[in-house]
């Protein structure tokens, strides 16, 4: 597997320059997710309506695959339902920890399969999604990968 | 590479593992901060003391026993002249540089302190004498009290006499530091402690693998090391204590081998080592790291020092030449130990990219989350030197330093 696999185009796009990154005022969820393993941690601020991500934007730092994950992710969460969330979620967890390609359309979220050859870079390519996760489960403590 | 006194090619030699590939490239091997890889007179060491001479210790009255018992009580002096203890009672083995820690915390620390007592740690400790100094806190009250660090990475000194009072009891601080490569000035550390009565133990899981270390000459009380930094086996570290600190303290672990008898009633213990060594100990490990000791030693600290110095000046030129490169800690004494950032690539990224040339080096916070927050920083890259690096290997590293820029250019 190559660097160029792993390192997409897109990622190191979206890992400078991430989508929907900042703070939303009329959020109604907040929530913290950190790695502690390498110091990724992102603010992940959620407006959730009618059942719906009316709205979904994160503030944070971290490396180019945590940051990247959290961008793209935003973009392909806003305006699905809590259920269709969920729903990629499984997807998007079994495709960079087993490689297990998608029956559903992942849309750009599929350049994460390089993750999966890389256990170490698994938990900055989920933080995101698992920040996603305690927001729709209510959780209320920071979500840790550890 | 000028180093008359290290034959940098016949050490590589000895180290097998130097010979194999990461990610189908040759293998870089610059995280010996982390673990340094083991020469093969190590491997054999060990794996011929379990081929012909294993037994348990202390107790067989046959001959096999007996001669592990002296192999093993050997191996235990050995170490003691390796950083001249006054004798090989002061030596206590345990499962490294952390197990060291919390014993003395759990046996010398909980019985002599209470509530309102006073230990001074530094901001760059590594977790291992940080946490179970916290632990204690939760557990009998004791307050920390914190030596800052200056932006050069070195302790200030200044801060550190004005931190004792009449609670202080303790001082616990690193020799080298793990992420700044910062040798402190211990001698002189260790004189201002006993200048207020009070015992000083010294983390020297970095310094022993770097340096020539001499415990007497340092006064310190107690000192702690890891076998594995030192190119000996994981699972075996080292805990010296002067003679009156070990006859004050109680046991930290009970059971075999440790008492002088047992009742229900009643158990009476042995005196120092054997009082703080419980159960079977790892023979095979103390075997091993004797064996690493006799390595080093036949190579000379002085020489590896002098090697390591050579690296540090040349990574440190080769690493500041890279735009936007800042390396972290830039104390004026110090060992071959390199963090630094890249503007634009963060920490993570770069050992991936790194990895992929065949490069192994570290990322992330290095066990010292305050020296990370004191800094600013979530993470830093870092590169460290053993006895068998060579400046190709610094070359390599920043070849592929260019590499990582390039890509998130």
């Amino acid at each position: 597997m190559s660097l160029r696999e792993l390192y997409q185009e897109i990622i190191i796009d979206h890992g400078k320059l991430p989508r929907n990154f900042g703070s939303l005022d009329q959020a109604n969820h907040h929530q913290l997710g950190h790695n502690p393993l390498c110091g990724d941690r992102l603010m992940l601020h959620a407006l959730i309506e009618n059942d719906k991500i009316q709205d979904l934007k994160f503030e944070g730092a971290g490396c180019a695959i945590s940051m990247a994950s959290a961008s793209l992710m935003t973009e392909s969460l806003k305006g699905k339902t809590i259920e269709q969330a969920m729903d990629l979620f499984k997807h998007f967890h079994e495709l960079v920890t087993l490689g297990k390609e998608a029956e559903i359309d992942m849309g750009k979220l599929a350049v994460f399969a390089g993750v999966a050859e890389f256990p170490a870079r698994v938990k900055c390519a989920s933080l995101a999604w698992h920040t996603l996760q305690a927001i729709l489960h209510n959780k209320q403590d920071p979500v840790s990968t550890e | 590479m000028k180093t008359p006194d290290l034959n940098i090619q016949a050490i590589r030699a000895d180290f097998p593992i130097l010979q194999s590939e990461n990610r189908g490239k040759p293998l870089v091997y610059l995280d010996s901060a982390v673990s340094a890889q083991k020469p093969i007179q190590v491997i054999q060491a060990m794996s011929d003391f379990y081929t012909h001479e294993y037994a348990n210790i202390h107790r067989g009255v046959y001959e096999l026993s007996e001669y592990a018992t002296k192999r093993f009580e050997d191996a235990r002096q050995e170490i003691a002249n390796f950083i001249n203890a006054p004798k090989a009672d002061n030596i206590i083995f345990v499962k490294g540089t952390t197990e060291a820690i919390n014993l003395v915390s759990q046996s010398f620390g909980r019985s002599q302190w209470q509530a309102g007592d006073e230990v001074i740690l530094s901001t760059m400790e590594h977790h291992a004498n940080i946490v179970p100094w916290y632990l204690l806190s939760q557990q009998i009250g004791i307050q920390l009290k914190v030596i800052p660090v200056t932006d050069q990475g070195e302790l200030d000194l200044q801060a550190y006499k004005a931190l004792f009072s009449p609670r202080t009891k303790f001082v616990s601080l690193t020799h080298v530091s793990n992420v700044l490569g910062t040798i402190n000035p211990v001698k002189e550390i260790v004189e201002i402690a006993h200048q207020h009565q009070v015992p000083i133990l010294l983390d020297g899981a970095q310094a022993v693998c770097h340096l020539s270390v001499d415990v007497q000459d340092l006064d310190c009380d107690f000192y702690a090391f890891s076998s594995h930094k030192l190119y000996g086996p994981t699972g075996i570290g080292i805990l010296y204590a002067k003679a009156d600190k070990l006859a004050a303290m109680p046991p930290y672990q009970g059971g075999g081998d440790m008492i002088e008898t047992v009742s229900f009633d009643k158990v009476t213990f042995a005196k120092a080592p054997a009082k703080f060594e419980a159960g079977t100990p790892d023979i095979g490990g103390v075997i091993g790291l004797a064996a690493a000791i006799e390595y080093v030693s036949a190579l000379g600290m002085q020489n590896i020092a002098k090697h390591d110095q050579q690296l540090l000046a040349y990574a440190q030129e080769k690493l500041l030449a890279i735009p936007g490169l800042s390396i972290i800690g830039q104390a004026k004494n110090k060992i071959g130990v390199i963090s630094f950032i890249l503007n634009d690539v963060h920490a993570h990224d770069i050992a991936s990219i790194l990895d992929h040339e065949g490069i192994a080096i570290r990322a992330g916070h290095h066990c010292a989350m305050p020296l990370m927050e004191r800094f600013h920083l979530s993470a830093t890259a870092r590169a460290s030197f053993g006895v068998y690096t060579q400046e190709k290997e610094i070359d390599a590293l920043v070849q592929a330093l260019h590499l990582a820029k390039r890509l998130f250019a």
